[in-house]
């Protein structure tokens, strides 16, 4: 048996390199990819809880979680495949017009 | 109570109604129908006053007081409650009746006179408008309808005096500064009336004259027809007689409170408030005889005996009285009034309007009577006024100049008379008078209006047009025409024949002469003066004596005067060789006058006339008149005297022999001497005196002088000094106006400038520069919003897991 903190611990890495992933990367498809690694190291998170206290909601949650995220990557596809139409281009550094 | 009497109050609707009339319709209308709705609506008054004499009969002579339908409680503030209520008694209905009846012959006269006017309807509804006012002023049962009435007729006297306020050459000015005249001294005297009111309402907490149940005389007509009555009523103050007002007509059954006898329906605890204004006065001063303390009243922190209180408003009413009855010193404006059509003079300046200031002492008479002081001053008043008005009216070549001072004088006649203590003399003289002088006014109108017409058909030959002419536009020949001096005139006597003989009658009456109504009353004044001077020892008795002879020996002197230089002689203008008598429109009116100036005397046949009353006291029965009147004098202070024969044959060789005297100085062709001077004034030795007539005595030259020049001058300095030198230029340059911008000075530039636009200023500055900060935080870039989050979520979860930490910890 896998104990929590190990998996905890996993998933503290995993969200570790996912906002790593969101805050250095410029391809947007990668900053998606790393935003869904952090969905699914807190559902891991969720998971392990669940099971440590032997609970349903933990589990429940994690599906609503990856629910909703398939709902995300759908529309910010969708945003994606709008924003190389407009700039030929997905380097979310090229998006600054919103400058203040 | 009788019906009949509830029509009261809606006796002023009529001719108020056609007054109404005549200033919406009646230029539509035309002459005749606007002339017919004035007289029929003043003809109807008189047939209700008849009807109201009737009720009155019916009930006994005693008073009914009505109160409309509507209007019920015409004021009411606090304690303070004042219905227009209407009064019927003795004394308003012989007022309301010669006034209505004197009124509806003046509308037939003024019918003819103002044919032709361009404001004809509109004269008439002044003349319609002008009664119901009256009406209001003798029918009111408070002193405050009495001062609506008074007002209103004082704005209809305005009105009419200025009738003609549109003639050429001045005369039109001349007409409406009459008309100011008169209004401004009768200002002054309605200031009195108010001051009387006032101080009346504080004293006595009421205006009403009386209050229902009251009367002022319930033992009146007890000794009717009595021979002996008079002499008993002469010496009424110590006698039993002086109860102010007796018991209780038909319910006797007072019980020894006093007070209860006032009331009549009332037996028990009677209050004050349930007495009028001349039932407190007679209660109190009777209380006051038999305590012998004085009465005082709290009016503030004032105190005041009742004495005091009497003279004061007594003599407030005097003030108002020589206003509306033109007496010495207000009686300036009469004379000049004269600027009026000669109806008005006749209705209001005559017969009706100047009576009210006599009507309001007669109403009032308790007070009189039980305010010796102000009765003496009344008396000197009258009396002087009488003789100094009869001097005037020597001198004047004016034919209603000579008659209004005429009425001056017998005005002051009937106020003597009310300072006398001779209420029922004042108003039978005033009754008498309203008669013949309405009588010599019209004439005096008839002569004018004829003298004028043949003033133009002298002057047809060079002017074609003659047909169209009215009165108020002069033909350019009429500029130095007057029709009214006596100058012009002479030799009428034959052109107009009825005009004369009606005059002729009224100059006899007014001249006092046997059996003309002014013989009785005049004498009836004179036998006043007589009790009192002789019987009651009092001076003023003395003094009205004297002054009132003379002045009735001026009044024969300027009468016959007047004949002589109108009617006798030969004609010395064209105007009056061609003058003719005017239309039955305005020779009817002449002739009733005439008749009842004959006579009218004998309604009051005093005790003892004998062979002067020609047998007529069996059947006329004597002081008809007093006894009638006596329901409305309070039975202290009522006095029917006998017949004196001294004074009367004094009084009656007096108007003669100036009868004679006038006649020798004036008769046949003498009236005006060859220069056009008065016989008198071309003699050297009386022309001085002459001169001073002429002048008026210099009456209004002296108030000029006194009064309007100071006052004038006041004005001039206040303007030209005070408020145009001082408050314009200096103060207000310097203080205001230099206050004024050196405060907006400080406003403008520290205050609202530097602070308040500052602050608004300040807000935008700080809003800009911290925005100007603030913007630098959005990038654009996603990655620095994402590290906000991140670091924000971190931040939250440091602060969310530091206290989890700590307490672990602990």
């Amino acid at each position: 048996m896998i104990s929590v903190e190990s998996v905890v611990v996993l998933s503290a890495i995993l969200f570790t390199l996912g906002a790593m992933g969101v805050l250095l990367r410029r391809n947007a498809i990668l900053v998606f990819m790393s935003v869904e690694l952090m969905l699914n190291s807190a559902n891991l998170a969720l998971v392990a809880f669940a099971q440590k206290w032997g609970g349903a909601d933990g589990h429940v949650f994690v599906f609503f979680v990856i629910t909703v995220a398939a709902a995300e990557v759908a529309v910010g596809l969708a945003l994606i495949v709008a924003i190389f139409r407009l700039k030929q281009s997905i380097n979310i550094d090229d998006l600054h017009q919103m400058e203040g | 109570m009788a019906t009949l009497a509830q029509i009261a109050p809606f006796i002023i609707l009529i001719p108020a109604l056609g007054a109404f009339i005549n200033f919406f319709w009646g230029m539509k209308m035309g002459e005749r129908t606007s002339a017919l709705v004035g007289i029929v609506a003043s003809s109807l008054t008189f047939v209700v006053a008849l009807g109201l004499l009737s009720a009155l009969i019916a009930n006994d002579y005693n008073p009914i007081v009505v109160n409309p339908p509507f209007l019920d409680n015409w004021i009411k503030i606090d304690t303070l409650e004042i219905s227009w209520a209407t009064r019927v008694d003795t004394l308003s209905v012989t007022m309301l009746l010669f006034v209505t009846f004197v009124g509806t012959l003046i509308h037939i006269y003024a019918s003819g006179y103002m044919a032709g006017d361009a404001r004809f309807p509109r004269f008439f509804a002044y003349l319609n408008m002008f009664l119901a006012f009256m009406i209001i002023l003798v029918m009111g049962n408070n002193f405050l309808m009495m001062f609506v009435g008074w007002e209103g007729v004082g704005l209809c006297s305005y009105l009419l005096i200025g009738y003609w306020w549109d003639k050429p050459n001045g005369e039109g000015w001349r007409n409406s500064n009459a008309a100011r005249k008169a209004f401004i001294a009768n200002r002054i005297g309605d200031f009195g009336v108010l001051m009387a009111i006032f101080m009346m309402f504080w004293a006595f907490g009421t205006l009403d004259f009386y209050k229902a149940g009251e009367e002022a005389n319930p033992t009146a007509g007890a000794h009717h027809g009595e021979e002996v009555h008079a002499e008993e009523e002469a010496e009424p103050v110590s006698e039993e007689e002086a109860e102010p007002v007796s018991e209780a007509e038909g319910e006797g059954d007072a019980h020894g409170d006093d007070t209860v006898a006032y009331v009549s329906y009332q037996t028990e605890g009677v209050e004050m408030h349930q007495l009028g204004v001349f039932g407190q006065t007679a209660y109190y001063a009777k209380e006051q005889k038999e305590s012998g303390e004085a009465k005082v009243f709290m009016l503030g922190d004032m105190e005041i005996s009742l004495d005091v209180l009497l003279v004061i408003v007594t003599l407030f009413m005097l003030l108002g009285a020589t206003g509306k009855s033109a007496q010495i010193p207000l009686f300036v404006w009469l004379p000049d009034a004269m600027a009026g059509p000669t109806p008005v003079s006749a209705l209001i300046h005559a017969a009706t309007m100047v009576t009210a200031g006599v009507y309001m002492m007669v109403r009032s008479n308790i007070m009189f009577y039980n305010a010796e002081l102000t009765s003496f001053i009344v008396t000197l008043v009258g009396g002087t006024t009488a003789i100094v008005a009869g001097f005037i009216a020597m001198g004047q070549f004016d034919i209603k100049r000579v008659l209004a001072y005429s009425t001056v004088s017998q005005l002051g006649f009937m106020v003597a008379a009310v300072g006398l203590g001779a209420y029922v003399a004042a108003i039978f003289h005033m009754m008498t008078h309203a008669f013949f002088k309405a009588l010599l006014f019209l004439g005096s109108g008839s002569v004018i209006h004829g003298v004028e017409h043949g003033h133009h058909h002298a002057h047809k030959h060079d002017d074609q047009h003659r047909e169209d002419y009215d009165h108020a536009d002069d033909d350019p020949h009429d500029d130095h025409f007057d029709p009214q001096d006596m100058r012009n005139m002479g030799g009428l006597s034959k052109k107009m024949p009825i005009t004369y003989i009606t005059y002729l009658i009224g100059t006899f009456a007014l001249a006092g002469l046997w059996p003309f109504a002014g013989f009785w009353s005049k004498d009836e004044i004179l036998a006043d003066a007589w009790l009192v001077g002789f019987e009651k020892g009092n001076l003023k008795g003395f003094i009205a004596l004297g002054l009132l002879i003379a002045a009735a020996g001026f009044t024969a002197f300027y009468m016959w005067r007047q004949i002589e230089m109108v009617f006798h002689g030969k004609a010395r203008t064209e105007a009056s060789e061609q003058a003719s008598e005017n239309p039955p429109a305005m020779i009817l009116p002449l002739v009733i006058l005439a008749f009842f100036s004959f006579i009218i005397g004998f309604i009051n046949i005093p005790t003892g006339a004998g062979i002067f009353a020609v047998g007529l006291d069996g059947s006329v029965g004597l002081h008809v008149l007093g006894n009638f009147l006596e329901h409305s004098i309070f039975a202290s202070a009522f006095v029917l005297p006998p017949f004196q024969p001294l004074i009367a044959f004094t009084a009656l060789g007096i108007g003669i022999g100036a009868i004679i005297l006038a006649r020798g100085i004036y008769g046949g062709t003498k009236a005006i001497n060859a220069e056009g001077k008065d016989p008198l004034e071309a003699d050297p030795a009386i022309g001085v005196v002459w001169g001073i007539a002429n002048a008026r005595m210099y009456w209004d030259e002296i108030y000029f002088a006194l009064i309007i020049k100071p006052y004038m001058r006041i004005g001039a300095f206040l303007a030209n000094v005070i408020d145009w030198a001082f408050l314009h230029d200096y103060f207000h340059d310097s203080f205001i106006l230099k206050g004024y911008k050196s405060i907006g000075q400080l406003l403008a530039k520290p205050i609202d400038l530097g602070i308040i636009d500052g602050t608004v200023n300040g807000f935008g500055i700080l809003a800009r520069r911290t925005s100007g900060l603030l913007r630098k935080v959005q990038t654009g870039y996603v990655r620095t919003y994402a590290v906000a989050l991140f670091l924000g979520v971190v931040l939250v979860l440091v602060l969310m897991l530091v206290p989890l930490i700590t307490n672990g910890a602990g």
